[in-house]
């Protein structure tokens, strides 16, 4: 019943949303406002099926209606109520449902904030909303329907996939990851909304596609970080980033995101780079979708590839559709959305963008090659390689630590332009920083290139963004005679897309720092225990206490109780590695246990142990500075919504004042035909 | 719109979708095997298990491939943290001790694991009748492009591979293998790789 209801409902919504999208051209050309409005409601309509169809899937999970297929699939009896909830995203069918109803909720929220603009950007954009969620729509009609009926009706299912109920982290990155990926779209949906409307050559439709972008970069920030922590946290091997094509899936399109908040800036001061710009919202959305298809059709072998089906063939038809079409919008509109905007001068900020764009472009580049090769590998040479962490680890880390320098570079300098000297001088501050992390590096024991050169950076880059917060601080301090409290939050409110984004660059560097630290002085060892035996790695030491087991409703735990001793040998703690056995899995998940402080973790994994207790197995991993990497990414998010609801939208922004540069353009709004 | 610039555009997009498309035809699971037919990679490895009479080598020996020309040599790649290796322990114990007057070598490698818990594998599941070395840094197996454990390999008297073997072996193959590649016997391995 349910699933007869549900199947329905998508249905229904497959042909509202061809209905909307094939009725906005026609109701644009014949110039009738009522249609829009028809196609409109065609967005709204389609939010409220999915999330009907949706909201009964989860209602089929928690009930066990194992006539449903996907609950036949991933459901079972055994499993707590927590992981069954959210086994709506942990398969196929159901990751795409809820996909369908992101975008859903999106494409709604979009046209609400937005329908009262005038002009035909927002119904073009949504109308490539729309036509983005009839491919899902048609997946979920047919080859990833979750709603099949199954008869005769199983009495108790398999469970989700083990390794996704194992932790509670599966509760928050999969939602975080959708909520980033699907509203890539929504930038796209903008660019493309703008070429069709003829506003792609102002840069209105590129400022209001910025909060979405910055929304959705929020969200895909936070979703790679709580991946790194799942994977640390599940996977037993005290390693956060290891390219896998799903995580280089994840990081390519936060990269040209990333460079697109940047480019926006220069494009909006500067009148540059709207070509570029465009370029980037348009790429970000097609790395979103290819990199769903790469890990999700079983074209490339990783952790994540769900099982392969006819779901490819649509997904590769539906890539080559959008990339053929927006190619032709793209390319033969291109000169009429080119910019004429020039560099103010080369020791200026917008240099700085110019580079950082440079650079992430590079990275993206090198991971997209990366991840690809063994695919050109094979058609071309008819070999099998696989690329590992020594290329992208040698290719992309060092552009990465130039970001990190420009990080510091940027907020230094002035928009327009600065005289050498100038330039110089403030460079001095930044300088000591890098000296100082320098130092405690080289002292802590750092000694390959690029680790002593992340330290210089990530301090140079951290008193750079710091010092911003001081002078201006310092400058309402003495101006108005606030409090030093009082002045740092009504300058983070005066401004709040600039400090917000220093803010995020804060972020960024606790995560570079945590990611150099707990690579750099990493020190672990294995080794088997008797009850009452030590093991000491880099000052931690260990001492197992007992081995035990227990029976759980859906799974055996096997675990270790170990106390860790401090300094003076009294026990400070215990930590508790276990290897749970899943009844439907021979794969044990191993289950470490980690203990965080402000200075890096101890981390315990449990690798092997005799039946009868006798002895463990255990792997002790010390790794400084992990924490931090965790919360920088709730910082990266925080600056990210400090600059997301800035008060109103600047009107006008006068160019820098200089000689040298010729004037800009000045900024007009097209009026639309 | 500038029609040839899209055009051009479009046909840019086309090595990419191919490519993709390609990627259908291939299972991404599948490990090949590049290296039956061809000359075994050499190695020169020291013993640390001795095995047993009349198999058994000196602790210390260095047991090479070139030394063993002439023979039917099997070479089992394993470790004590491998749940599949104690499957086919039984069978590749037999089978050599079976073999053990007839021109061939067994070796065991030892994969990514420490000498001492081999030994303590070996006590544990009752004897190896075959010595087994250790492979520094895992040099030899990467020599043959080893994608897990166990994997067993068997060489030819001249040297080449023969057969590869993914997972747990069982006796009927192995003894299939060493029967046909015996000097002396009626098929060559050509025709038997084909017949397989």
């Amino acid at each position: 019943m349910i699933g007869l209801i549900a199947h329905n409902a998508l249905l229904l919504s497959a042909a509202v949303v061809v209905f909307g999208a094939v009725l906005t051209p026609i109701a644009i050309r014949t110039n009738r406002r009522e249609w829009l409005q028809l196609t409109y409601g065609a967005v709204y309509t389609n939010f409220l099926l999915v999330s009907l169809a949706t909201a009964l899937m989860i209602v089929a999970l928690v009930i066990h209606d194992f006539s449903v297929s996907y609950v036949a699939a991933v459901g079972s009896r055994s499993t707590p109520l927590l992981f069954t909830v959210i086994s709506l995203w942990g398969a196929l069918e159901g990751s795409i449902l809820f996909w369908a109803w992101v975008l859903a909720l999106y494409a709604a929220a979009v046209v609400w904030f937005h329908r009262n603009r005038p002009g035909n950007l927002v119904p073009y954009a949504s109308m490539t909303m729309l036509a983005v969620a009839a491919f899902f729509a048609i997946l979920l009609a047919g080859p990833a329907d979750p709603f099949v009926p199954v008869w005769p009706v199983p009495a108790d299912g398999p469970g989700p996939n083990t390794l996704l109920q194992n932790h509670v982290l599966m509760a928050v990155h999969p939602p975080l990851l959708y909520l980033g990926y699907v509203g890539m779209t929504v930038p796209f949906a903008f660019a493309i909304g703008a070429i069709l409307s003829n506003e792609a050559a102002s840069n209105d439709w590129a400022i209001l596609s910025r909060r979405w972008m910055l929304a959705s970069w929020a969200f895909l920030s936070a979703a790679i970080i709580a991946g790194m922590w799942w994977s640390y946290e599940v996977l037993g091997w005290g390693g956060y980033w290891a390219w896998d094509p799903v995580e280089n899936a994840s990081f390519l399109p936060w990269l040209t995101a990333t460079a697109y908040l940047h480019s926006v800036m220069v494009q909006e001061r500067r009148n540059m780079l709207r070509l570029w710009t465009l370029n980037l919202c348009v790429a970000t959305f097609v790395l979103t979708i290819l990199g769903t298809f790469l890990t999700r059709s079983g074209i490339l072998s990783s952790v994540h590839a769900f099982t392969t089906g006819t779901i490819g063939y649509y997904f590769l038809a539906f890539i080559a559709v959008v990339l053929v079409a927006t190619l032709v919008l793209v390319a033969g509109n291109a000169e009429r959305i080119r910019t004429t905007g020039t560099l103010g001068g080369v020791a200026s900020r917008e240099t700085v963008f110019l580079l950082n764009n440079l650079f992430l472009t590079a990275v993206m580049l090198t991971v997209l090659v990366g991840t690809l090769y063994p695919l050109v590998a094979e058609a071309i040479r008819g070999v099998k390689v696989s690329v590992g962490e020594p290329f992208f680890n040698r290719m992309a880390v060092p552009a990465m630590v130039a970001l990190i320098f420009l990080m510091g570079v940027g907020p230094a300098l002035p928009w327009g332009s600065t005289t050498v000297a100038e330039a110089r001088r403030r460079m001095i501050p930044p300088s000591i920083g890098a000296l100082v992390l320098v130092a405690i590096g080289v002292l802590a024991g750092a000694r390959g290139m690029y680790a002593v050169l992340a330290f210089a950076f990530v301090g140079y880059a951290a008193v750079g963004n710091l010092r911003e917060y001081w002078i201006g601080v310092r400058a309402r301090h003495r101006a108005h005679g606030e409090n030093w409290g009082t002045a740092l939050v009504r300058l983070i409110l005066g401004n709040r897309r600039r400090y917000g984004g220093y803010v995020a660059h804060i972020g960024v560097l606790l995560v570079a720092l945590g990611v150099t630290a707990s690579s750099t002085f990493r020190s672990e060892r294995e080794a088997t225990l008797l009850p009452g035996e030590l093991l000491t790695v880099a000052g931690h030491t260990v001492r197992l206490q007992s081995v035990w087991g227990r029976e759980e409703p859906q799974r055996s735990v096997i675990g270790a109780t170990m106390d860790v001793l401090g300094t003076d040998g009294v026990v400070i703690g215990t930590v508790e590695p276990r290897m749970n056995y899943y009844h439907v899995s021979d794969q044990p998940v191993p289950t470490p246990d980690v203990r965080s402080s402000i200075r890096g973790d101890l981390y315990v994994n449990l690798s092997a142990f005799e039946p009868n207790g006798a002895n463990a197995t255990v792997k002790v991993i010390v790794e400084p500075l992990v924490p931090w990497i965790w919360f920088g990414g709730f910082v990266i998010v925080l600056g990210a919504v400090i600059g997301m609801f800035h008060r109103g939208r600047r009107t006008t922004i006068p160019p820098a004042p200089m000689a040298s540069a010729p004037l800009p353009e000045p900024r007009v709004m097209e009026t639309v035909p | 719109m500038n029609w040839k610039r899209a055009t051009i555009a479009v046909f840019a997009s086309t090595p990419l979708i191919a490519l993709f498309a390609y990627g259908f035809t291939r299972d991404p699971g599948e490990i090949p095997s590049p290296l039956p037919g061809r000359e075994a990679p050499e190695f020169a490895l020291e013993v640390f298990a001795p095995g047993e009479a009349p198999l058994a080598r000196r602790v210390g020996d260095t047991i090479s491939l070139r030394e063993l020309t002439g023979k039917v040599t099997v070479v089992n790649f394993w470790a004590s943290w491998c749940l599949a290796c104690r499957d086919e322990h039984e069978a590749l114990s037999e089978t050599a001790r079976q073999y053990a007057f007839s021109p061939t070598q067994f070796v065991g490698v030892l994969y990514n694991d420490r000498p001492a818990l081999g030994v303590n594998w070996i006590e544990r599941m009752g004897g190896q009748s075959y010595p087994s070395v250790t492979d520094e840094r895992s040099r030899t197996a990467i020599d043959y492009g080893l994608y897990g454990v166990p994997e067993t390999f068997v060489i030819d008297p001249s040297g080449r591979i023969a057969y590869k073997h993914i997972g747990p072996i069982t006796s009927s193959v192995l003894r299939s293998w060493i029967d046909s590649l015996l000097p002396g016997a009626a098929t060559d391995t050509a025709t038997e790789l084909e017949t397989r």
